[in-house]
């Protein structure tokens, strides 16, 4: 299963890219994918998840090709 | 409903004239227009910004906007709605967001507009990143809007 990360912001800098794609060898949650790409980097502030543009809990099962993206809460307007 | 994200600097008066003349020109219902602005700062949390770098998520932003207006229409009695709102480089005092909600009524019009902003702050996929003397930063967002968010 290949899903892609998309990273914005404040944790795209801390993960040091802004998108991958990562090979996922049995089913996994997006906060399972969150623990695994984040375990060598320094962020502590909250993150927000969205699945193919809408936003899911941590505990949202990816299929394959899911776009999942990792970002810091919101500040537009 | 009209939405467009913009990447560079716009007269957003001058936007809201031609989108009126040209969409609602006979929308001869319109009693109200309710018109929020958005401008950029030079000043936040005590520092003077120089400038200010807007992000988006832009596949997520647009469907996100749409969502937020057509939920303010199904919940007011709304004749139409826009939204514009920057990305890119931004200046003290560009316009950085405008949202403009039509109705028959006031009271509508100004309902659908504060809620429409009051989501797209929490919701809509943007974050600014500001120059300061002290370089750059990323903006925390105020402590009660992320409150009721998802997080990983």
């Amino acid at each position: 299963m290949i899903i892609v990360v998309k990273y914005f912001a404040s944790i795209s800098d801390a993960v040091g890219k802004t998108s991958e794609k990562i090979v996922l060898q049995h089913e996994m949650t997006v906060g399972e994918v969150w623990t695994d790409v984040s375990k060598n980097i320094k962020y502590a502030g909250k993150v927000m998840t969205a699945v193919n543009h809408e936003y899911v809990d941590e505990n949202y099962l990816l299929r394959d090709e899911d776009e999942v993206a990792f970002f810091p809460p919101v500040t537009g307007g | 409903m009209y939405i467009e994200i913009i990447n560079e600097e716009f007269d957003p008066w001058q936007k809201l004239v031609d989108y009126k003349k040209s969409q609602l020109k006979d929308r001869k219902n319109i009693g109200a227009c309710s018109v929020f602005l958005g401008t950029m700062r030079d000043i936040n949390s005590g520092d003077e910004i120089k400038s200010m770098e807007l992000q988006h998520y832009p596949e997520m932003t647009e469907s996100y906007l749409e969502k937020i207006s057509e939920n303010a229409i199904k919940k007011y009695k709304i004749i139409d709605t826009i939204i514009l709102h920057r990305v890119g480089l931004v200046s003290p005092s560009d316009p950085i967001v405008l949202v403009a909600t039509w109705s028959e009524h006031r009271e509508d019009a100004f309902d659908a507009t504060r809620e429409i902003m009051e989501a797209l702050k929490s919701e809509a996929p943007f974050w600014k990143k500001e120059s300061t003397d002290k370089g750059f930063r990323w903006v925390e967002p105020q402590a009660e809007i992320s409150e009721d968010m998802n997080e990983a």
